[in-house]
């Protein structure tokens, strides 16, 4: 069933890993580096000129890349099998996933040349070739022919399905891309009015102060555009691999229009220390941002209770029982549960971000990447690397090559990270240690700062081992697997209460005006402010 | 058909909502009152936006000759240029006990700002000035670093503030 969707899902997942494996690999040079051990030099040879490109490629395949190509791959897939229904215009997914694949080798030109070292946040005025800026905007593109797929799919399965209750899976993955179309629009205009204009030569200056506020308009709710997925599996899916069924489908359902309306309308919290924007806008935004914390504690809750209904079921006893009856010894359960327990700490890290003048304390320190490795680089990425221990058996049609070997790339991630982000989190609290450095060359570097650059190549190195355990895992089951004996379904969680949830919650109107009127109120003011300081004067600079 | 609107809510679970609720609450209460009521500041925007290009010209704007200005006994004030990859001026000594008024913008891309031992940490963005207080209680050497990427020398740009005794 589904043979377009799941042949077009397999290579946007090949494609995602594939990406994920090189940026990966590039990932503990940086702890390495650090600590003293200077490899690039070695990289030389290969096209990788500095610590700098190294970590350009690492962010953009990782956080970018490989996200998004991940995502538009399994929301296809979650929709389609979600509403039991074949997508209404394939030729829509097929293009989106040209166009994205264009923009992608685009990209790849200058960022292998280095011609684009600007790190993934691209800041002007460091100027990358044009190509690096129109190939990440056709990545975009083809992420919204994606959305527009799923939309179309679904109003075909309206009409076919009248007065039927969205499923959950279904209704929760168009969200997320609903939430995409509107926080693209930062980083499009970005692109479209200032970025590619301005490295083309037609425009001769661009304003930095613009560009970073268009820019975080969409980087914080592409945080969101991240988590969901990982979302839509631990409510939709996790509470059936586990053997149980969703404690709430109605407060999922809540959490997801939450998500809707408070992920976008927030973004100056990355920009509580820009010079350019009045601090009222700032405080609105850390009020915001504490809201959007909300519906994660509501996720936590469902998602620990379905976990416990799970448990129990399989026969675990007493207050903390049940957990050692979860189904510890299946990879694709143990990494989701680890990645889960993991985002939290990072989640409580996160809040210390957000806390609008606690973050002077904080503020591009060796802190963030300690955050952001807990939250992207595991709860969500570790819980993708989860759903590729059944997904990839699934398109595939062969077996996961070995459980063990997933069990312990499970373990070695969630050791690795915690010795990693750990270190980080301490560097940039205590010290004052900046991230994005090549602390190992710094003239400034402190021996008070050693040990814990220490731990954190030591994590960097495990989190090496995790890698190779599961690529060896992956690619055996792809190119050695058994093929399987029987379909692999996708899992769908049940609705522990038996009943559809209330209607107002299948409901968009009035969750989509809100979220577009939250955003006008939010970020309308601080544009036209930007707009009536325009500074159309910073030339381009290619510092590396 | 689905009509029913009412939205079942276990009571452990509307514990934790309420819990949710008063954590986030209390953070915003006490972040915000920090910030507005005992002066935990962020940068605001000056009044005037410069030109990276001029900024640095001798006589264009006090940027030109970058240093430190006393303005009133106890009361100094620090203009700082940044540029790829260094701060001008590198070293700042001051008397402990004084209060310094930092003002920054860089002439080229994009760099960052942070005093150890002190509440100043900001980004410095062309076009725009950068401004933030502090007095240090406490002789000693305290270093300043870009924290924000500004090329293959990122690593080799900071400076001190000494602080001496009076």
């Amino acid at each position: 069933m589904y043979a377009h969707e799941n042949r077009l899902t397999a290579w946007h997942i090949g494609i995602a890993f594939v990406a994920l494996m090189v940026g990966m690999l590039l990932g503990p040079l940086q702890t390495w580096e650090h600590a003293g051990l200077n490899l690039y030099p070695a990289l030389r040879s290969i096209g990788i000129q500095s610590y700098y490109q190294g970590l350009t490629i690492h962010g953009i395949l990782n956080a970018l890349v490989f996200t998004t190509f991940f995502i538009t791959g399994f929301l296809t897939f979650a929709t389609t099998h979600s509403l039991k229904r074949a997508s209404k215009y394939p030729w829509v997914h097929t293009l989106a996933l040209v166009v994205m694949f264009a923009g992608l080798l685009i990209t790849a030109v200058p960022l292998l040349l280095n011609g684009a070292t600007v790190l993934y946040t691209f800041y002007p005025p460091l100027k990358a070739d044009p190509a690096f800026y129109i190939g990440l905007t056709l990545v975009v593109v083809g992420s919204w022919i994606t959305g527009y797929g799923l939309l179309f799919t679904w109003s075909a399965w309206k009409k076919e399905n009248p007065g039927v209750q969205t499923p959950l899976i279904a209704f929760a993955s168009l969200i997320t891309m609903v939430m995409w179309q509107i926080c693209t629009v930062g980083v499009a205009v970005e692109m479209l009015a200032l970025n590619i204009p301005w490295s083309l030569g037609l425009i001769a200056g661009t304003d930095p102060q613009l560009a970073r506020t268009l820019f975080w308009f969409t980087g914080h709710p592409l945080v969101y555009f991240w988590l969901l997925p990982a979302y839509i599996s631990w409510y939709g899916m996790l509470p059936k691999q586990a053997g149980g069924k969703l404690f709430s489908e109605p407060l999922a359902r809540l959490s997801f229009w939450l998500f809707l309306i408070l992920s976008t309308p927030l973004g100056l919290h990355h920009q509580y220390v820009d010079p350019g924007i009045p601090a009222g806008w700032k405080a609105l935004h850390a009020v915001l941002t504490y809201s959007v914390f909300f519906p994660s504690m509501l996720t936590l809750f469902n998602v620990v209770a379905s976990l416990e209904i799970a448990g129990r079921a399989r026969g675990g006893k007493g207050t903390f029982g049940w957990i050692r009856a979860l189904p510890w010894s299946e990879p694709s359960f143990t990494a989701q549960a680890l990645a889960g327990i993991l985002f939290a700490f990072g989640g409580i890290s996160g809040i210390a971000n957000a806390s609008y003048d606690l973050n002077l304390v904080l503020h591009n320190t060796a802190w963030q990447p300690g955050h952001f490795h807990l939250t992207v680089g595991t709860g969500v990425a570790f819980s993708f690397m989860g759903i590729g221990y059944w997904l990839i058996p699934k398109l595939s049609g062969k077996e996961l090559w070995s459980k063990k070997f997933g069990i312990y790339q499970a373990w070695t991630w969630f050791v690795g990270m915690i010795l990693m982000s750990n270190g980080l989190h301490i560097l940039g609290l205590r010290y004052s240690v900046p991230r994005r450095s090549a602390l190992g060359v710094a003239p400034y570097a402190s021996a008070e700062w050693t040990p814990f650059l220490i731990e954190s190549a030591l994590g960097g190195t495990i989190l090496l081992i995790s890698v190779v355990l599961l690529y060896v895992n992956y690619g055996m089951t792809v190119f050695a697997g058994k093929k399987l004996t029987r379909e692999i379904e996708m899992p769908v969680a049940e609705n522990a209460e038996g009943m559809p949830s209330p209607r107002w919650l299948d409901t968009w109107r009035p969750w989509l005006l809100g979220a577009v009127a939250l955003v006008l109120v939010a970020y309308g003011p601080v544009i036209y402010i930007l707009l009536t300081r325009l500074n159309l004067t910073s030339p381009g600079f290619r510092v590396w | 058909m689905n009509n029913h609107t009412h939205l079942h809510i276990h009571p452990i679970e509307r514990l934790w909502i309420i819990i949710s609720f008063s954590m986030i609450g209390v953070f915003a209460v006490a972040v915000l009152t920090a910030g507005f009521a005992y002066g935990f500041q962020l940068p605001v925007p000056e009044d005037r936006i410069v030109d990276p290009n001029l900024v640095a010209t001798p006589g264009a704007t006090a940027f030109g000759e970058p240093g430190l200005r006393e303005l009133s006994p106890g009361n100094m004030e620090a203009r700082v240029l940044a540029q790829a990859w260094s701060f001008t001026p590198k070293e700042i000594t001051i008397p402990v006990g004084t209060k310094v008024t930092f003002y920054v913008t860089t002439k080229d891309v994009q760099h960052g700002f942070h005093l150890e031992g002190s509440n100043i940490n900001f980004m410095v963005l062309p076009g725009q000035i950068s401004k933030l207080s502090t007095t240090f209680t406490t002789p000693g050497t305290y270093n300043f670093y870009c924290h924000e990427y500004c090329g293959v020398g990122h690593q080799t740009m900071y400076g001190q503030v000494i602080v001496t005794e009076k």
